[in-house]
């Protein structure tokens, strides 16, 4: 294999930050490489690098032992350098064939689009890479997992040597990263060369040719999966030995806490997301709802959570029937609700600390009297709760943004569970998170289940659904097709279960 | 502009709505039943016959008999209604609805003519000239928010076009060195709104009102400095003529309407073809819409979001400016004190009800044209309603507008949202 | 419970822990911003205003037009033109201070107070306008912290002195410490319908306020040339009646001094709203949904229901500014009621941060150059609009920052400043 790229010394820093450290990378020609770290750990700002979106401050990329200066995307794409970010960068409302020639669009003699060309060409790149599409298709209207093959063709059609993949099976199914996959595999057979970023162990070992670790901005070796073991991946991306599973004792369910029936929610677009779906959680477990984001969860959450009112069906905590209930009502019966997207939905940003940790019981005393508003309260309270969880501030007057995620989310916790609940929904606790918040996130969680709470977790993440859940539930196009515990259930027999095949079990009746 | 922050689903749920809507045209219905008091007997006349450069251009008078028309409409719409209630129209519920109020208004002329006779045509043709500063402000609003820019400033810019023009025409004795210079003025302050809603990414809205605000003073200001002790600087000489195009004005009642007005109006139509073109089939046309739905996607392709941004904001300038001075020198020959009037909002509505398209836009500004317009033709009529009344229907139907009442619209996904670069 | 994190911790070393008022203040914008800032746009602005007055007056025109001939007229001229503008500005909005001080030299040692009041009329012409300034601005900055944009002042001016004017001058018999409550409890359920209405078509249809703020602007001028020129008109011109005796808040100071009790009542209201901001629960929800309202709902804010109550409130705050300025200076409906005071008071609002102490401290700035403006309209022939200009300018400078930090090179604050106003963005 022949070099293809070479990065020497290349060096980022934000304020605050030191993204990258004088990094030395390799990629050589028809080969995957892959960069594994954690999240922060300077992997993306690399590639935003080598794609022309920031520019290094300090360092030399070589392209085919030629020195390149990358100043914005559009010399990356020259070079042949094509990126698929984790988020996807495609215009909902445009067709695919739009979005594939936003940039580099071919018109006809009078200056008009030529949209059918384009279409043509697609279907040539589809066939060739297996990537099937529809070129008239709205992109807002296709599911994840075809539009990620957009933005793969997005990067073809410019004719990228380079592939950089950020984060690509975060938001697919077992089967459909397998797929995946296969699609890599084939770019590499006709010529490609491929660079994918992951925090994911299993995946690098399956697929890399050679893995690079990065820590803190740094690299800190490269491997090969041959030469590695998923424990000894993970040291590395951690600097320390890990625990790759919770330490828990098994659960002692007692009463029915949650009970669901037969629950229909529609989503913003009045269509059904959640059809017909039926559980129950007792006190003392933790039910894990596995399943690929955007199977009806967020619906399903929220409707549990008072967020959006179902169409058909009840939902009974306690005994009380909180179908058609408030937030503020489902909370004072006793339920905590730490939300998938903490920056947006569990905190307020730009208030103090003080006032983010009391966010849902400021109108209750101590915090409140009537019209009053009791401040001292609340900032004696804070301060008493930033030591319990360990919260790494210097002052409860700062703004909850000048937080770090992982106490961020301490915050959250913080709040939710400073108050006697009988039920706790946890959607993606830990996402976006280091190891070690992980970990303190997953103890609190098992914590809160042994004090005889119920819990329900709901997140994409297998291995946390797997390491932390009593009971198991899959849920694929709006419905729970079964629920298994823990310790009968295989990843395997999961996956196909996300991707809607169901297995010849039984429908445990919860 | 209309931000939806409701998230409950509920809130424009179909069923829900089709209650809404069902009711609403039953009270249409039952309203119109009103107008039938002491109709009996009457007739309303429609002239259609009309004057322009001296032409007779005959046409039958329209003679209607006032309450067998008032009622057979009355219980279409309640027909309706009550269709909509139990069934509901679905997917043509808004075309339903617009028809539905279309024929209210209509039959509410009908009234107003009762034993009298109305110039139908008359009115259209104001209608159209009363449509066209607002028309032109919604094209301003258009391209600026397509890019992802939110223009509120529109109704400043129009005013300094306005007064500009004015001025220049005056002293230069041209009119056509006027509107140039009206849009530059507009252009200016387009200009200034760019740079701090792009470059120093201030909140859009707190940007255009201080335009506003800014060009409320300076033209007053300048106006009673020097317009008012030289009025010779206040006086454009005479307005633009109409234009009427050969054969085709002569056809009754469409050609006073659309073939012999002034040229602005028909430079006017020409944008609006010219919009509608631009942005579903050229290059440039798609990739500033994409700016405007996904900065972030379209700056990762090597497309430059802030460049584009400047070009729409200094074209939505533009063309206000442009309204403004057609305004001033092209229907009046002088500047007044704030004599935008609000024009600039109900272009924005006429935008928003037009879905940011251009045609949508058109026939926003239409309806809204004729509101304008038909309060001076019904306190001629003595309608018995206070003239002041009448002239609360624009802003009214507005806010209805607005609420959404006539559907969803779709703005731009960035519109209002300023572009940082590097943000993950 | 294990401690290591990937990533460092981002803290400011700058910041202070704080508990008081004036340390918040300083602390969260940074001294640099937290007070420079307003201070230096407004002074820019005036500096901006100068050159405008200079060179809009012809004689300044010509001298410069001969300047190579005559360099120093020119200078001179413009320099004259200038200080007569900005001096009666001054007088006029402060009186003249030897004037003063003689007259109150007279009035200690013979009890003579006519001139003394002339002289000070200067001064209390300007805190007379600076009541519905305050009103109007605090309205503004309520509905400004709750992220909504309340443009429809001036509307809620007119309407709620309208209903004031109506109990005013219609309803008869009552006693003082009845019927002026009442005049003013008229104008605030006014003024709240006025805002009602914008606030429930956000809430519920998601329509923006902006817009529909200022149709029913729009709305209230007919109202008002329909109710003035019929219902309500009395004698010649389109104006009501006067409102009887029992209904005039009264002036402190005899006349010709105009200043009356109504500007307590707009102090007052300044700290009720500082109260209700930061000291009540429902305050707290207002704030935050106007910072996040996806996180208020996730808190279980009734969101929809704290909007239409913030534009409510802020509309009876607009509301209440006609209707204390009709009762204590007025005392009458006419179509001149207001050269503006909602407009004013958006720029009020942004200057003082939302914050009913800025609010206050803007209100009297502007009723300052308003009052000197009307002077210098008549003294020095300036046309009274520089105001509006001098306002624009503000807003610009201070929704800005950057322009005034370039300007006069001041350091940066490093944290990420909480803007006057909230983003246009989602919320």
């Amino acid at each position: 294999m022949s070099l293809l790229m070479e990065l020497r010394g290349i060096t980022k820093s934000f304020p605050g930050v030191l993204a990258n450290d004088h990094i030395d990378l390799i990629l050589n020609e028809r080969e995957i490489l892959a960069i594994l770290g954690e999240n922060g750990a300077g992997k993306t700002t690399l590639m935003n690098i080598l794609y022309g979106l920031y520019s290094p401050d300090a360092g030399e990329i070589f392209i085919r032992g030629s020195k390149v200066n990358i100043h914005n995307p559009r010399d990356a794409i020259r070079l042949g350098i094509g990126m698929v970010h984790q988020h996807f960068m495609l215009v909902p409302v445009f067709t695919v064939t739009e979005n594939v020639m936003l940039g580099v669009e071919s018109t006809n003699g009078a200056g008009i689009l030529d949209r059918k060309s384009v279409s043509k060409q697609i279907a040539d790149i589809s066939g060739r890479f297996g990537l099937k599409v529809e070129p008239d298709s709205m992109v807002e209207d296709l599911s994840v997992g075809v539009q990620q093959r957009v933005e793969i063709i997005k990067v073809l059609y410019r004719e990228a040597d380079i592939l950089i993949f950020d984060e690509p099976t975060a938001v697919l199914t077992p089967q459909e990263a397998e797929e995946f996959f296969k699609v890599v595999h084939s770019l590499v057979d006709q010529g490609k060369s491929v660079i994918f970023i992951t925090h994911k162990l299993k995946e690098v070992l399956e697929i890399a040719d050679r893995i690079t670790v990065f820590r803190n901005g740094k690299v800190v070796g490269t491997t090969t999966p041959a030469e590695s073991t998923e424990a000894s991946l993970a040291s590395m991306m951690v600097g320390r030995e890990v625990i790759l599973t919770v330490d828990k004792k098994p659960s002692s369910p007692g009463d029915v806490v949650l009970d669901v029936a037969d629950l229909h929610v529609m989503d913003d677009r009045h269509l059904e997301a959640v059809k017909g779906v039926n559980f129950q959680v007792r006190a003392g477990e933790i039910l894990g709802i596995a399943g690929v984001q955007g199977n009806g969860q967020k619906e399903l959450v929220e409707a549990m959570t008072g967020l959006r009112s179902c169409t058909v069906g009840k939902v009974t905590l306690l005994g009380k029937d909180i179908s058609r209930a408030s937030p503020r009502t489902i909370r004072e019966t006793g339920s905590a609700h730490v939300p998938e997207d903490r920056r947006c939905d569990g905190l307020v940003l730009p208030f103090p600390i003080k006032d983010n940790l009391v966010l849902n019981t400021y109108y209750e005393p101590p915090f409140s009297r009537g019209f009053n508003l009791n401040g001292d309260e609340i900032i004696k309270t804070a301060e008493q709760r930033v030591k319990e969880f360990d919260i790494r501030t210097p002052s409860v007057f700062l703004p909850a943004s000048t937080l770090s995620g992982g106490n961020q989310q301490k915050v959250i916790v913080a709040r939710e569970f400073s108050r006697p609940i009988k039920l706790l929904i946890a959607s993606q606790p830990t996402r976006g998170l280091d190891v070690g918040s992980i970990e303190y996130i997953h103890g609190q969680i098992v914590k809160k289940r042994d004090e005889g709470c119920a819990v329900l977790l709901v997140s994409p993440e297998l291995d946390e659904i797997i390491s932390l859940s009593d009971r198991i539930a899959v849920m694929f196009g709006g419905k729970i097709l079964d629920i298994t515990p823990a310790k009968e259930a295989t990843k395997e027999g999961l996956g196909l279960l996300m991707a809607g095949i169901r297995s010849n079990v039984q429908t445990e009746t919860a | 502009m209309s931000q939806a922050v409701s998230m409950n689903s509920n809130a424009q749920g179909g069923s829900r709505r089709r209650f809404t809507v069902g009711i609403f045209l039953l009270a249409e219905a039952a309203a119109l039943l009103l107008l039938l008091i002491g109709t009996g007997g009457m007739v309303s006349t429609f002239v259609l016959a009309s004057k322009r450069a001296g032409v007779d251009i005959a046409a039958p008078d329209l003679v209607i008999p006032t309450w067998a028309s008032i009622l057979a409409v009355a219980i279409f719409v309640g027909l309706a209604g009550v269709w909509q209630l139990i069934k509901g129209f679905k997917r043509y519920t808004n075309a339903v609805l617009i028809t539905m109020i279309s024929l209210g208004i209509l039959l509410f002329l009908i009234w107003a003519a009762r034993d009298n006779s109305l110039n139908l045509t008359g009115m259209l043709v104001s209608s159209v000239i009363s449509a066209t500063p607002i028309a032109l402000a919604a094209l301003s609003g258009i391209y600026s928010e397509r890019s992802g820019v939110v223009n509120i400033g529109i109704e400043g810019m129009i005013l300094l076009g306005a007064f500009l023009s004015v001025v220049v025409a005056s002293v230069t004795h041209s009119l056509i060195i006027g509107f140039l210079t009206g849009i530059l003025a507009g252009m200016l302050l387009g200009a200034l709104h760019a740079v701090l809603s792009i470059r120093y990414r201030i909140n859009q809205i707190i940007s255009g009102t201080g335009i506003i605000i800014l060009a409320l003073g300076i033209t007053n200001y300048f106006y009673r400095a020097f317009l008012n002790p030289n009025p010779a600087l206040n006086n454009s000489g005479p307005i633009l003529a109409s234009l009427p195009i050969p054969l085709l004005w002569r056809i009754p009642v469409i050609g006073p309407i659309l073939f012999n007005q002034s040229p602005v109006i028909y430079i006017m139509f020409l944008l609006i073809l010219f919009t509608h073109f631009f942005y579903n089939y050229s290059k440039w046309g798609l990739r500033i819409r994409a700016v405007g739905e996904n900065p972030k996607a379209a700056d990762t392709l090597g497309i430059n979001v802030f460049r584009l941004r400047y070009i729409s904001v200094l074209i939505s300038g533009g063309i206000a400016g442009f309204a403004g001075a057609y305004m001033s020198i092209g229907q009046i020959g002088f500047f007044q004190e704030s004599m935008s009037a609000g024009k600039g909002f109900l272009g924005l509505a006429a935008m928003i009800f037009g879905n940011w398209n251009p045609g949508g836009a058109f026939l926003g500004s239409l309806i809204f044209g004729f509101f304008d317009s038909w309060q001076n033709k019904l306190s001629i009529l003595q309608v018995g309603i206070p003239s002041e009344f009448l002239a609360m229907a624009p802003y009214i139907a507005t806010m209805v507008v607005l609420a959404g009442f006539v559907g969803r619209s779709r703005m731009p996904a960035a519109d209002g949202t300023p572009y940082k670069k590097g943000e993950a | 419970m294990s401690k290591i994190s990937a990533k460092p911790t981002q803290t400011n070393p700058q910041e202070v822990q704080g508990h008081s008022f004036w340390q918040r203040l300083f602390v969260r914008k940074g001294v640099s911003e937290g007070v420079l800032l307003p201070i230096l746009a407004v002074f820019t602005a005036l500096v901006i205003g100068a050159f405008i007055i200079a060179f809009s007056d012809l004689e300044t025109l010509a001298a410069w037009g001969n300047f190579f001939n005559n360099p120093l007229m020119a200078l001179g001229t413009t320099f004259v033109t200038i200080w007569d503008a900005y001096t009666a500005m001054f007088i006029g909005a402060f009186g003249d201070p030897g004037e003063i001080f003689r007259q109150l030299g007279i009035w200690i040692k013979t009890g003579e107070s006519k001139q003394l009041l002339a002289a000070i009329r200067p001064v209390s012409e300007s805190l007379m306008l600076s009541v519905p300034y305050i009103l109007a601005g605090l309205g503004v900055a309520v509905g400004f912290q709750c992220n909504l944009f309340n443009i429809g002042a001036e509307g809620q001016l007119y309407i709620g002195g309208l209903a004031t004017a109506f109990v005013g001058y219609a309803v008869h018999g009552l006693p003082w410490y009845i019927h002026a409550p009442l005049a003013i409890l008229a104008g605030a359920v006014a003024a709240g319908i006025w805002g009602f209405i914008p606030g429930i078509l956000k809430a519920r249809f998601g329509a923006h306020e902006v817009i529909n703020t200022i149709m029913m602007n729009y709305i209230a001028y007919r109202l008002m040339d329909y109710l003035l020129n019929g219902p309500m008109k009395s004698g010649g011109t389109p104006a009501t009646p006067q409102v009887l005796p029992t209904a005039i808040l009264a002036t402190i100071f005899p006349s010709p001094v105009r200043i009356h009790w109504g500007f307590f009542i707009a102090l007052g209201m300044a700290v009720v709203v500082y109260w209700l901001l930061w000291k009540t629960p429902f305050g707290m929800e207002l704030r935050m949904v106007g910072t996040n309202a996806k996180a208020a709902r996730y808190a279980g804010i009734p969101v929809q229901k704290t909007m239409v109550l913030a534009l409510i409130i802020s509309a009876i705050l607009c509301g209440l500014a006609g209707s204390i300025h009709l009762l204590g200076v007025d005392h009458r409906m006419m179509t001149s009621f207001s050269p503006g005071y909602g407009f004013d008071a958006i720029a009020l609002a942004l200057l003082g941060n939302s914050h009913p102490l800025g609010v206050v401290l803007s209100s009297l700035l502007f009723a300052f150059l308003r009052g000197g403006a009307s002077r210098m309209q008549v003294v020095a022939g300036t046309p009274v609009e520089i105001i509006r200009i001098i306002q624009g300018m503000v807003i610009v400078f201070v929704a800005a920052p950057e322009i005034i930090r370039g300007l006069y090179h001041l350091r940066s604050s490093r944290r990420e400043k909480k803007s006057a106003a909230p983003s246009a963005s989602k919320s």
